[in-house]
């Protein structure tokens, strides 16, 4: 056996539930578990006592930024940020430039993950051609060269017509169209989340119904077409009650998310840093409950990270001129767990197994860990507290909200087909 | 007080300290030669994003009759397509050595975001939509003096009319004159208003012109009918305008106020000179005073006003 991994003393947490054994990987794919596991052939021992051990998780919401803004990240930082989060896989956004619309790009991207070897990078394709809502990319094409997830994210797509016959089409193929839900013309010029603070701090606002319109305009499509979608970001109250009486109806509705949007409010922006912008913007505590409830009890399928790196002198702009976004990868199980209150395994559950089915990555990831099983795994101490020191980052960037709070949980080890990419908290390459 | 950005952030015992301050500036603009050394060796850096020549003239004739040194960055639209972002121009003047900036930009938040990069004080001269605090202290100095209300504006009423929305003077002086204690209502469509709220809202002049002791009048721009936010600036001045047959109704006493520069015709459709309540030009005066009490709190530590320069 080649490439032996000895983890001992952890508990392990999958989808079949939790029990404390020892855990031996070799040739990329999980061999044995049992208590008490003698590690005297093993390349590497990793003594988790006191950590989980789980299936690595998956995001499906990532911006890689490669091609086209290497310089905020590249496929290789943001993997390695990915591998120390405790990711084995993620979703990458197709807001890239050119655009994944193409084969040729999406293979690119693939390709580039390939060669970075630090994390499964699965390319989503967009829905419409450059990402300007007029005309459909070439979904069935994508879909044979491995795309499983489409999106326009950065804009929803806009025309009700088209967003039909994309659903439409999308319902032969075995794909999933996923929509970042804002009506533009609702949201015109605006910085942070439209409501008190707003009016009091001068800055146009993005009312929660830009958001609740198109969530309830694409659940109704679906309703007529069939075809499943995926919700990203979703940040509002109200939409978390259309996802909830979708989903009690029995549509094939899924939901994502972001750490940021299960703790962070509009209050933030009093000082007008621009780390805390962000689209969709952070909004009131009212709604971070209304999402924690959601994730709670199963409205929302899975945390995603919506990382967006962003280079440091683009986010020094003033407010309405900086670009919208955070990172996320690295601060993910961080925020989670010191924010949510849930089961621990309902929360490994949304980083994991739940967005890896969505993400039609199930076969390799979120696999129950069991002999036979990939070796798609990480290790992390669930009660570890700890600050995120920028410097320290994988990220080539550094726009993150997370400077000086508290998070609980940290990634030790992440393990990827049977190979450490991260180790005592480093990555390995 | 290191800095002076916002009303709030200045606080209501900083407001009335600038207020009586400005009364002894007021006192040297009277004297024969209006200038005392107070702020000599100082330097104060106007960085003025957007045009204005009213606010930068008044900050510039405060600086010098403090006897501070004055320096103009006037930054054009064109330099900053050229990419010197925010930080490096602040930045750049700071390491020159300036002990202030006054500093007007079309975003609203950049004297806050300025404080990262520069030690030195920063007074701001209108941040977009959301505060324009020496308006604000003009404003109140003014109301102060016309209606002879040094100790506090309590059951004043107050009426801000206009597009209260887009504006940086009404949202400094709503919170300047509710923090003296008078009543405050605003004026205008829900469409030119912010969405939340937390003063009383009359739909029309007509509901509030009999009974009002200020009139604040805002400016109303033609921008706003492209974006759907008033049909016509006549419809606009037909339930919102001063009028001539409004401004019979009005109480002697009322003040009639205008941040200036005017839209004749629009928000206001009678010629100031012929309203006896009009401060208009009063508040531009007061403006020298109110900012040389900002200047001087915030950068004359231990000198003092007797002495002429």
């Amino acid at each position: 056996m080649s490439n032996q991994i000895a983890i001992t003393g952890g508990t392990v947490i999958d989808q079949t539930g939790e029990r404390r054994l020892d855990v031996r990987v070799a040739d990329g794919s999980v061999v044995e578990l049992a208590a008490g596991l003698s590690s005297s052939d093993a390349d590497h021992v990793i003594d988790a006592s006191g950590c989980v051990v789980s299936p690595g998780f998956v995001d499906l919401h990532t911006h890689l930024r490669e091609p086209g803004k290497e310089e905020a990240e590249t496929i290789e930082t943001g993997s390695r940020a990915a591998a120390r989060g405790g990711y084995t896989c993620v979703v990458a956004m197709p807001n890239t430039d050119p655009t994944q619309d193409s084969v040729s790009v999406v293979e690119f991207v693939r390709r580039q993950g390939e060669l970075a070897g630090l994390c499964d990078v699965r390319p989503s394709g967009s829905i419409t051609i450059g990402r300007q809502g007029e005309q459909l990319s070439p979904l069935a094409e994508l879909a044979d060269a491995g795309v499983h997830l489409f999106t326009d994210d950065g804009d929803g797509v806009q025309d009700p017509l088209l967003m039909r016959r994309a659903l439409e089409y999308a319902a032969d193929l075995d794909i999933v169209l996923a929509q970042h839900c804002e009506v533009k013309r609702l949201t015109e010029g605006a910085v942070m989340h439209e409501g008190d603070c707003c009016s009091r701090f001068g800055l146009p606002g993005w009312p929660s119904l830009a958001e609740e319109l198109m969530v309830h305009r694409d659940i109704e499509l679906v309703r007529l077409t069939g075809a499943p979608i995926h919700i990203l970001h979703l940040s509002t109250a109200g939409g978390v009650d259309l996802v909830r009486s979708a989903k009690a109806d029995g549509l094939p509705v899924t939901a994502e998310a972001t750490p940021h949007h299960i703790c962070l409010t509009d209050e933030l922006l009093a000082g007008y840093s621009s780390l805390y912008k962000v689209n969709p913007p952070l909004r009131t505590m009212a709604d971070v409950e209304a999402v924690r409830a959601g994730l709670a009890d199963g409205t929302i399928d899975a945390i995603a990270t919506d990382h967006a790196p962003h280079a440091p002198d683009t986010k020094e702009q003033p407010l309405d001129q900086a670009p919208p976004g955070m990172l996320g990868l690295e601060t993910a199980l961080g925020v989670s767990l010191a924010h949510l209150d849930m089961p621990l395994a309902d929360i490994v559950a949304a980083l994991s197994w739940k967005p890896a089915a969505i993400a039609g990555v199930a076969d390799a990831h979120g696999r129950p860990i069991e002999p036979g099983e990939p070796a798609n795994l990480v290790v992390f101490d669930p009660n570890e507290e700890w600050q995120v020191q920028p410097a320290l980052l994988a990220s080539k960037s550094r726009n993150t909200p997370f400077v000086g709070i508290d998070l609980k949980g940290k990634v030790k080890h992440t393990i990827l087909n049977g190979t450490m990419t991260v180790k005592a908290g480093e990555a390995t390459r | 007080m290191k800095h002076f950005r916002s009303i709030e952030e200045t606080g209501a015992d900083g407001l009335v300290r600038l207020l009586d301050l400005a009364d002894h500036m007021a006192e040297v603009n009277r004297r024969p030669n209006p200038k005392v050394p107070a702020l000599r060796g100082k330097t104060v850096c106007n960085v003025f994003f957007e045009d204005s020549t009213r606010t930068r003239l008044s900050f510039e004739m405060a600086a010098k009759r403090l006897s501070a040194d004055t320096m103009n960055f006037a930054v054009s639209q064109s330099s900053l397509n050229k990419g010197e972002s925010l930080r490096d121009t602040i930045e750049t003047i700071a390491a020159m050595g300036v002990d202030a900036f006054v500093i007007r930009h079309g975003s609203s938040g950049v004297p806050w975001q300025v404080e990262q990069w520069t030690n030195a004080a920063v007074i701001n001269a209108g941040d977009g939509w959301h505060a324009h605090p020496t308006q604000a202290l003009l404003d109140c100095y003014t109301i102060r003096t016309a209606l002879d209300r040094q100790q506090s504006f309590d059951g004043l009423k107050i009426a801000i009319v206009g597009d209260v929305k887009h504006s940086r003077v009404a949202r400094s002086d709503i919170a300047a004159f509710t923090m003296l204690g008078a009543d405050v209502t605003l004026v205008a469509p829900r469409t030119l208003l912010p969405p939340f709220v937390d003063v009383p809202v009359a739909i029309g002049l007509d509901d509030v012109i009999e009974n009002v002791d200020v009139l604040y009048l805002l400016r109303m721009q033609n921008e706003r009918m492209t974006e759907s936010l008033v049909p016509s600036l006549r419809e606009y001045t037909s339930r919102f305008g001063l009028t001539p047959e409004r401004a019979r109704r009005l109480p002697e006493h009322a003040l009639i106020m205008h941040p200036g520069p005017m839209n004749r015709g629009v928000e206001i459709a009678i010629d100031p000179a012929e309203l006896p309540g009009a401060v208009i030009t009063q508040q531009v005066t007061n403006g020298i005073a109110v900012r040389m009490a900002v200047l001087f709190e915030l950068l004359g530590s231990g000198s003092n006003l007797e002495e002429n320069a």
